[in-house]
C-alpha cells in the first residue's frame, strides 16, 4: 500500500495535496483497493461550497457505493471530469490522474484536522 | 451467535489470495483478481467456482416423483433418468420459498440443489410437507461439495479430465462418472449465461478436484471466479437472485417465470393462489432496464414515473459486459412495458431509464 509523504490524510481515507490556501482531494490507495474496481464517480459541480466531515462525491465500486467526504471547508474550483468517463483511473493511480477535485480553503485551520502519512499509516494498522 | 461456515476450499481460496466475505453465514470468496477481470475471464474464456454452500437434498422413495411434485411448480414427471429441471417452491400465497434445480436419477431417486442460506429453511418446509408421501428426504449438504466450470472453453477443459464423454450431455441433463479421478455428478447447467458443467462430489476430494482443473485450465486462461462476479454474470442474463428477483411475497408469475409454473399438474402447494393471480393477472412484474442519465441503480432504489413510485430496483450494477449501467426492477405491470421510461430513485435525485428486452446478454452458440 503506497502513502506518499508529501500528502496529508484522513481518516475516512481522503488524501489532501496543500498549495497555499487551495488543496487537491483524492481517496487513497487503501480506499480503492478496499473498494475493489471503481465503475463509477459522482463530483459536486464547480462553485459548489463543501463542508468539511459532509459527503461530496460517490464513488461505486461493482458491489459497493461509498460517499467520500470533504476533508476541508471551502469552494470547488476545478473537478477531474476525466472521472466521470474513466473511473478506473482511481484504481489505477489514486495519488495522481484519480484526483477528484480541488477546493480553494475557507478556514486555513482546518489543515490542521489532517493527519500525516506516519499516522495515517498507524491508523489503517489499527483497523485491521 | 449461528457459527460461521466454511467449504473445504476455504484455505485454497487464501491462498489464492482471495477477498472473503460473509455470504448468509458461508465465509466465501467475493472475489480474486478483481470482478471486472474475473467476469471476462468467464465470459472469454472460463471460471472455475466453488460453490459448495449450495444446499442438496436426497428424495428417495416409490413416492418420490409425487413429493416432488407437490413441493415444486413446474412438472418433475416431465423428466427422464439423468435429466434435470428448473422450479419455483411456493408457500401457499403463491410466494416463492425457493429457487431450484431437480435431479431425476429415477422416478423414486431425486436431487433437490437449492440456495445455501435456505437450506434448512427449506428442508424443514418440505418435510413438513411430507407426511403423506412414501417417500425420505435427506438433507445430504454437508455431505456434498460442488465446484462450477463457466465459460465457453469449460467443456474442452473438463474432457481432458474425465473418461465421460462431455458432448452427450445436453443443457439441463448429468451423467455419473470420473473427472481426475473422482466420482462426480456431472451436470450441465450454471448460473453464468455460459455453457458449463456443475460437479458433485464427496468434500474430501474438494482441493485435488479444484486444483486439478485450475492446472488443466491453466494453458488457456481458466482462474478461480468469486460470488462477485457470479452475481454480475447470472445478472446480465437475467438469473433471478433468491432475496432479489425472488422471495416469499413474490410470486414466479410477477417473477416472469411463468413457464416454470404447471398449472395443468394435479395439486402443489400455491396452486389455488397461483392460478387465481393468473385469472385476475398480475399487478407488478420484473422488468429489465438500462440507465439513461448517469448512475448506477442498486436493489431496493425506488422506481418513479411522473413522481409516482411504481416499484423498485431488484438488482442493479455496470454490466460488465455491454458497458452500461442497467437493472431489473419489480414494477408495476402498468408501465412494465420496452420502452417505457421510468426514474431510479438514487441518492434523492431521480435518474432516467428506460425498460429495455431482457435478457441483456446472450451468449453466442
Amino acid at each position: 500500500m503506497m502513502t506518499p509523504t508529501n500528502l496529508k490524510y484522513t481518516k475516512e481515507h481522503e488524501w489532501v495535496k496543500i498549495d497555499g490556501n487551495k488543496v487537491t482531494i483524492g481517496i487513497t490507495d487503501h480506499a480503492q483497493h478496499a473498494l475493489g474496481d471503481v465503475v463509477f464517480v459522482e463530483l459536486p459541480n464547480v462553485g459548489d461550497t463543501l463542508e468539511e466531515g459532509k459527503p461530496f462525491g460517490v464513488v461505486e465500486s461493482v458491489k459497493a457505493v461509498s460517499d467520500v467526504y470533504a476533508p476541508v471547508s471551502g469552494k470547488v474550483i476545478t473537478i477531474n471530469e476525466a472521472l466521470l468517463d474513466t473511473p478506473e483511473t482511481v484504481n489505477q493511480a489514486p495519488y495522481e490522474a484519480g484526483w477528484m477535485v480541488e477546493v480553494e480553503l475557507s478556514d486555513l485551520t482546518q489543515l490542521n484536522d489532517l493527519i500525516d502519512a506516519a499516522a495515517y499509516e498507524a491508523f489503517l494498522k489499527e483497523e485491521e | 451467535m449461528a457459527t460461521i461456515k466454511r467449504t473445504p476450499l476455504y484455505e485454497e481460496h487464501l491462498k489464492a489470495e482471495a477477498k472473503v466475505i460473509d455470504f448468509g453465514g458461508w465465509e466465501m470468496p467475493v472475489q480474486y483478481a478483481g470482478i471486472l477481470e474475473e467476469h471476462r475471464t468467464v465470459r472469454n474464456r472460463a471460471g472455475l467456482f466453488d460453490v459448495s454452500h449450495m444446499g442438496e437434498i436426497e428424495v428417495r422413495g416409490v413416492q418420490a416423483l409425487d413429493l416432488v411434485n407437490q413441493l415444486i411448480t413446474n412438472d418433475a414427471a416431465k423428466l427422464a433418468d439423468n435429466q434435470i429441471l428448473y422450479s419455483p417452491m411456493c408457500n401457499d400465497q403463491g410466494g416463492i420459498v425457493d429457487d431450484l434445480l431437480v435431479y431425476r436419477y429415477t422416478a423414486e431417486h431425486f436431487l433437490l440443489v437449492v440456495n445455501a442460506s435456505n437450506t434448512d429453511k427449506d428442508y424443514a418446509w418440505m418435510l413438513r410437507h411430507s407426511d403423506a408421501y412414501d417417500a425420505q428426504l435427506t438433507d445430504i449438504s454437508a455431505g456434498t461439495a460442488q465446484l462450477a466450470l463457466q465459460g465457453p472453453l469449460a467443456q474442452d477443459i473438463l474432457q481432458t479430465l474425465t473418461p465421460t464423454d462431455l458432448s452427450d450431455i445436453k443443457y439441463y441433463w448429468f451423467a455419473q462418472g470420473k473427472v481426475a479421478g473422482v466420482d462426480c455428478l456431472i451436470s450441465r447447467t450454471g448460473y453464468t449465461g455460459e455453457d458449463g458443467f456443475e460437479l458433485y462430489f464427496a468434500p474430501q476430494f474438494a482441493v485435488q478436484l479444484w486444483q486439478d482443473i485450475l492446472v488443466a485450465g491453466k494453458p488457456v486462461g481458466v482462474e478461480p471466479i468469486g460470488l462477485g462476479a457470479r452475481d454480475t454474470l447470472r445478472f446480465e442474463a437475467c438469473l433471478p437472485l433468491y432475496g432479489n428477483e425472488l422471495g416469499e411475497n413474490i410470486s414466479p408469475l410477477e417473477a416472469g417465470l411463468g413457464m416454470f409454473v404447471q398449472l395443468g399438474k394435479a395439486d402443489f402447494v400455491g396452486k389455488h393462489a397461483l392460478e387465481e393471480q393468473k385469472a385476475d393477472g398480475i399487478n407488478r412484474k420484473i422488468v429489465g432496464f438500462a440507465m439513461l442519465d448517469r448512475g448506477i441503480p442498486r436493489s431496493h432504489y425506488p422506481v418513479a414515473v411522473n413522481g409516482q413510485e411504481i416499484g423498485f430496483v431488484t438488482s442493479g450494477s455496470y454490466s460488465p459486459s455491454l458497458d452500461k449501467n442497467i437493472g431489473l426492477g419489480l414494477v408495476d405491470t402498468k408501465f412494465a412495458t420496452v420502452g417505457q421510461e421510468i426514474e431510479v430513485i438514487v441518492r434523492g435525485k431521480g435518474l432516467k431509464a428506460k425498460i429495455v428486452p431482457k435478457p441483456f446478454y446472450r451468449r453466442q452458440r
